[in-house]
C-alpha cells in the first residue's frame, strides 16, 4: 500500500531559476506540473520603485509556484533535486512543502490514484 | 488676389491630421499611467474630446475664437456653422490657405486641449460630468482665451503677446484648470503602479511626432519659422528628456522609463509658445531649465503641497507652459522671425513684461471659470464618483467594460 502513496509537492521559488528546475524535474522522471506566476514576501528585502513623485516600497516579489503530485517518484528524490537546484543560501531561494493527497482522477480515461498519475504509451 | 499656395496649403492640411494623432497619444500616454482599472475611463477623456469639440467647434467654437472681435475680448458670431467659412482664404490669419484649411488645424488645438486637462481629474471623475465639463470649458475658457491671444483685435495680441503654438491657449490654461478641479475633488483615496508603462512610452512618442505639426504647422505656411519650429520643439524634447533624467539619476540613482516619457513632454511644452521666435541654441536652453523645473515641481512641490495632480498635467502642461511664455519673453529674437520680437538678451526687457501679463491673466481667468465651472456641475450632481466606484475602478462602474483581466478565454 505504500507504494500507492499519492504526495503533493509545492515549491516557491524565484523565476530566473525555473527552467532550470523544470529540466532537473523532468531528468528524474516528473512528467507533469502545475506552473504559476505569484506574488509573496517573506524574509527577503524589496526593493524602491519610482514613479515621477510617487516612491513605492515593493516587498511583494514576483515568484513562481509549481505544483507536482508523485507516487512512483520518490518525494526525497524531488526535494533533494529542486534543493540542488535552487540553494544559494540566500533570503528567497524559496520553499518546499509536502504534502499527503487523498485521490488523483484523471479525467479522460476515469484512472484513479496511482494509475492517474502513468504516462505510458497506451495514453500518449 | 486670394492667392492660395498649394505647397501651403498641403503643409497645413498634413500638420492638422499629425496635430490630430496627439489626442490618441495622449490617451495612450495617461492611459498607461493610470492603474488598471480605470485605464478605458481615461482612454476615453481624451476620445470624448475628439467626437464633442470636433461639432462643438463648427457650430460655435471657430467663430467665437475667430470671428469678428468684440471688445478684444471673444469672436463675434458671424462664422457660426462655419457661415462664409469657405476655401477662401482669411488674410487675417493666413493670407495663402484656404480659410477651411486653417480652421481645420485650429479644431485639433481645441480638442487637445481640455483632453490634457483629464490627467488632473483621473481616476475620480463620473464620465457624463467630464462631458458637461468639457463643452463648458472649451466654450467659456479655451474659447475666449484663444481669441484673446490668437484672434484679430485679441487684447494680448494687440498688447505684443507672443505665443507661437500655444502656451498660454492651450498648456497654461489646460494646465491651472487642471490644477483648479483636483482640489475640487479632492485626492484619490489610494494610489498606484502605472499600469502599463510601454504604452505610456508609445504616447509620448506620438504626442512628440505630432508636435511637429503643432508647432512647425503654427507657422501656417512653408516657410523658415516653420523649419526653424520643427527644429527647436525636437530640440526641447531631447534637451529637457536629458536634464530630467540627470534630477532623476542626481535625486535617486535611477533613470525611469516615466521619467524620460515626462521629460519629453515638458521639453515639447516648454518650446510651444516659442517654437518660431527662438533660436535652436536657445530651444536648448530652454528644454533644459524645462526638464528640470518640471521635475522639481512635480517632485518636491507637489507632494510638500499635497494637491493630487493625478497625472501631473499642471506639472508638466502648466508649470512649462508657463516656463515657455517667459523663456520666450527671454529668447525671442527678430534674426530669426522677423514677424516676431526681440526678447530680453536681445535687448528688450519689455516683452518679458509683456509675456508675464498675458501669462497671469490665461492663469487668472482659466482659474476662476474653471472653478465656477465646476462648482456649478457639482452643485446639480456630483461630479465624483462614490468611494465604492473608486475602488473597483471607473472601467467597470462607468463604462461596463475592463481593460485588463478576467479570465483569457
Amino acid at each position: 500500500m505504500m507504494a500507492d502513496k499519492l504526495t503533493k509537492v509545492d515549491i516557491i521559488t524565484s523565476r530566473g531559476k525555473f527552467e532550470e528546475l523544470k529540466k532537473a524535474l523532468g531528468d528524474i522522471g516528473i512528467a507533469g506540473m502545475t506552473v504559476t506566476n505569484v506574488l509573496g514576501c517573506g524574509m527577503q528585502k524589496g526593493h524602491k520603485e519610482y514613479y515621477r513623485g510617487l516612491t513605492m516600497d515593493i516587498n511583494l516579489m514576483p515568484k513562481v509556484k509549481i505544483e507536482i503530485v508523485v507516487c512512483e517518484v520518490p518525494v526525497d528524490l524531488v526535494v533533494e533535486t529542486a534543493k540542488k537546484v535552487l540553494y544559494t543560501g540566500e533570503m528567497g531561494d524559496g520553499k518546499i512543502f509536502v504534502y499527503n493527497v487523498e485521490n488523483v482522477i484523471r479525467i479522460s480515461t476515469g484512472d484513479e490514484g496511482k494509475a492517474a498519475l502513468q504516462y505510458d504509451d497506451r495514453n500518449r | 488676389m486670394n492667392s492660395i499656395n498649394g505647397a501651403d496649403t498641403v503643409f497645413v492640411i498634413i500638420c492638422a491630421a499629425l496635430v490630430m494623432v496627439m489626442t490618441p497619444g495622449l490617451a495612450l500616454f495617461y492611459g498607461g499611467m493610470v492603474r488598471g482599472k480605470n485605464t478605458l475611463d481615461s482612454t476615453l477623456h481624451s476620445y470624448s474630446a475628439l467626437a464633442i469639440i470636433s461639432i462643438q467647434w463648427i457650430l460655435i467654437g471657430y467663430t467665437l475664437c475667430f470671428g469678428k472681435d468684440i471688445g478684444g475680448l471673444i469672436g463675434g458670431f458671424n462664422f457660426a456653422g462655419l457661415k462664409g467659412v469657405g476655401f477662401a482664404p482669411n488674410a487675417d490669419y493666413a493670407s495663402t490657405i484656404p480659410q477651411q484649411v486653417f480652421m481645420l488645424f485650429q479644431l485639433m488645438f481645441a480638442i487637445i486641449t481640455p483632453a490634457l486637462i483629464s490627467g488632473s481629474i483621473a481616476e475620480r471623475m463620473k464620465f457624463v460630468h467630464w462631458v458637461v465639463f468639457l463643452i463648458c470649458w472649451t466654450t467659456l475658457v479655451y474659447d475666449p482665451i484663444a481669441h484673446w491671444v490668437w484672434g484679430a483685435g485679441g487684447w494680448l495680441k494687440n498688447l505684443g503677446a507672443l505665443d507661437f503654438a500655444g502656451g498660454d491657449v492651450v498648456h497654461i490654461s489646460s494646465g491651472v484648470s487642471g490644477l483648479v478641479a483636483a482640489l475640487v475633488l479632492g485626492k484619490r483615496k489610494n494610489v498606484g503602479k502605472p499600469s502599463n508603462l510601454p504604452i505610456t512610452c508609445l504616447g509620448a512618442a506620438i504626442l512628440w511626432f505630432g508636435w511637429y505639426g503643432f508647432n512647425a504647422g503654427s507657422a501656417l505656411a512653408v516657410n523658415n519659422a516653420a523649419v526653424n519650429a520643427f527644429l527647436t520643439t525636437n530640440t526641447s524634447a531631447a534637451a529637457s528628456a536629458v536634464s530630467w533624467s540627470i534630477c532623476e539619476f542626481i535625486h535617486r540613482r535611477k533613470i525611469t522609463s516615466l521619467g524620460v516619457a515626462s521629460g519629453i513632454v515638458a521639453g515639447l511644452v516648454a518650446i510651444t509658445p516659442g517654437a518660431g521666435f527662438v533660436s535652436p541654441l536657445a530651444s536648448l536652453v530652454i528644454g533644459f531649465a524645462g526638464g528640470f523645473i518640471c521635475y522639481f515641481c512635480i517632485t518636491f512641490v507637489k507632494s510638500r503641497l499635497g494637491y493630487d495632480d493625478a497625472l501631473d498635467a499642471f506639472g508638466c502642461h502648466g508649470i512649462g507652459g508657463i516656463w515657455g511664455g517667459i523663456a520666450t519673453g527671454i529668447f525671442a529674437w527678430k534674426a530669426i522671425n522677423s514677424a516676431g520680437a526681440n526678447g530680453l538678451i536681445h535687448g528688450n526687457p519689455k516683452l518679458l513684461g509683456v509675456q508675464i501679463v498675458a501669462i497671469l491673466s490665461s492663469v487668472v481667468y482659466s482659474a476662476v471659470v474653471t472653478f465656477i465651472i465646476i462648482k456649478v456641475i457639482n452643485a446639480v450632481s456630483n461630479i465624483r464618483v462614490d468611494k465604492k466606484e473608486e475602488q473597483s475602478g471607473l472601467d467597470v462602474a462607468e463604462h461596463g467594460e475592463e481593460a485588463y483581466g478576467g479570465i483569457q478565454m
